[in-house]
């Protein structure tokens, strides 16, 4: 069996080819491979969520997935979706609201909030704190995290 | 930390998979939804030299009514069954049960068989197929079988399934109208592993329990069915006296085993406090 695996996949919209050690997980693939370092490690065994990264447009861990198993799946990483500008109104209240304060944990939750408003127009703050549950702020700004989502969504829901 | 290194295959058939898992000469592992052996590999508890990535199987996924059984195949994520109306409908034990497992992000890739394969003591579903006495479907070399939930987990992280053996699927007969269900959890933050847990399904008829299973988890190596304290409430009335003898009955049912954070005392009292809330909520 051959000690590497090709891995062709699309990443925020552009094809990619990569020959990589099986054991490489998604993370490190886009971080070192593809050198998109926007997508943080934190505890490399599933419990920050410093590591989301979309999947065939689900969120996923990206420290729990092999960057193998990408292959002929969609990428999209924290640059894709800055890039695009789906979600700079959710960027916009993380600065209004200061929910970012190191930075280590943003990408992360940026990733699940967007996730979350996809699913749910109108969370309750329990409900957002629910679904954040995964993704850890050693800063521990929570408060102001589960502000600025709030705001996002009732900014996009039309109110202010 | 960063796994060891191992090859990687994906077969596209079951049988191809059998024959990867049947070479004796190599340790491997199935990789499902990886969500419990990622952090295995990238800790180095474990150092297979081969992953078998089953996530081409197609025919391993997928949640189907047939009949008067729901099959769930093992390769089924986590998101499918908590979106599930046909779960929704016929085994709303499960669907109280799911979003208690980790965090959005987790369910989207762990797989239905994989929670089921691994055997993990504080997992919610194991408790809950024993509950519903379900029947995990298994292929091998020798062949298929079936075996009953309670008899397919032996101890921590220890189950029935034999060398190259993979869990496919799993039976649940479908809920009645008669139905009573119960989930429960404590635990320290949404999500995180469980201190202590409880799965109940019942056939009431009125206050009265017809049958009763009653199964705990993160309480010993195994989900563990209080069969003597269902024996108390089984053809009787659901009152003070009958939930009190129940659960006075777990000294005898349970044998906690301790863990970092609780004593075995703590746990009898997280068990019998799971089963006094939720039966007494039947009750009002
Ligand atoms: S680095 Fe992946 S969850 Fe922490
Ligand atoms: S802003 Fe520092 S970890 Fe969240």
């Amino acid at each position: 069996m051959s000690k590497f695996v090709q891995v062709t996949t699309t990443v925020n919209g552009e094809n990619v080819s990569r020959s990589v050690e099986p054991r490489t997980n998604l993370v490190d693939f886009v971080r070192y491979d593809l050198e998109l370092t926007g997508s943080h490690v934190g505890c490399e065994h599933g419990v920050c969520g410093a590591c989301t990264i979309r999947l065939n447009g689900e969120i996923v861990r990206g420290c729990l997935v092999l960057a193998a198993q990408a292959d002929g799946g969609v990428v999209e990483t924290i640059e894709g979706l800055s890039e695009s500008g789906k979600i700079s109104d959710l960027q916009d209240s993380f600065l209004t609201r200061n929910a970012g304060q190191c930075g280590s944990c943003t990408p992360g939750m940026l990733l699940t909030a967007d996730s979350l408003l996809e699913e749910n127009k109108a969370p309750t703050r329990t409900e957002i704190r629910e679904y954040i549950s995964g993704n850890y702020c050693r800063c521990t700004g929570f408060e102001a995290i589960v502000d600025a989502i709030e705001m996002t969504s009732k900014k996009r829901r039309g109110g202010s | 930390m960063k796994p060891s290194n191992f090859d990687y295959v994906k077969p596209k058939t079951l049988e191809e998979t059998l024959t990867l898992l049947g070479d004796g000469g190599r340790d491997s592992v199935v990789l499902a939804g990886g969500q419990s052996l990622m952090p295995t590999l990238n800790m180095r508890l474990s150092a297979p030299d081969l992953l078998v990535d089953i996530n081409g199987l197609d025919e391993l996924s997928g949640v189907k009514l047939e009949g008067n059984q729901i099959r769930i195949g093992a390769l089924t994520r986590h998101v499918e069954v908590e979106n599930s109306s046909v779960i929704a409908e016929n085994c709303p034990l499960i669907a109280l049960a799911m979003p208690h497992i980790a965090h959005p992000a987790i369910r989207n890739r762990g797989t239905f068989g994989g929670s089921i394969a691994l055997a993990d003591p504080a997992a919610e579903l194991p408790a809950c197929i024993c509950a519903l006495g379900a029947k995990i479907e298994i292929v091998g070399p020798g062949g298929d079988r079936k075996i009953v939930a309670k008899d397919f987990f032996k101890d921590l992280y220890e189950t029935d399934l034999k060398d190259g053996e993979i869990v496919t699927a799993v039976e649940i007969p479908v809920t009645s109208s008669k139905t009573k269900i119960a989930f429960d959890e404590l635990s320290r933050r949404h999500g995180d592993y469980a201190m202590a847990g409880l799965a109940v399904n019942a056939i009431m008829e009125g206050k009265k329990i017809e049958n009763i299973s009653i199964c705990f988890f993160a309480i010993s190596a195994t989900p563990v069915l209080a069969e003597g304290a269902a024996g108390i409430l089984n053809n009787g009335i659901l009152d003070d006296d009958s939930l009190g003898k129940a659960i006075q009955q777990l000294e005898s049912d349970l044998d906690p085993l301790p863990d970092l954070y609780a004593s075995r005392a703590l746990k009898m009292h997280y068990a019998k406090e799971l089963l006094k809330r939720n039966l007494e909520s039947w009750m009002s």
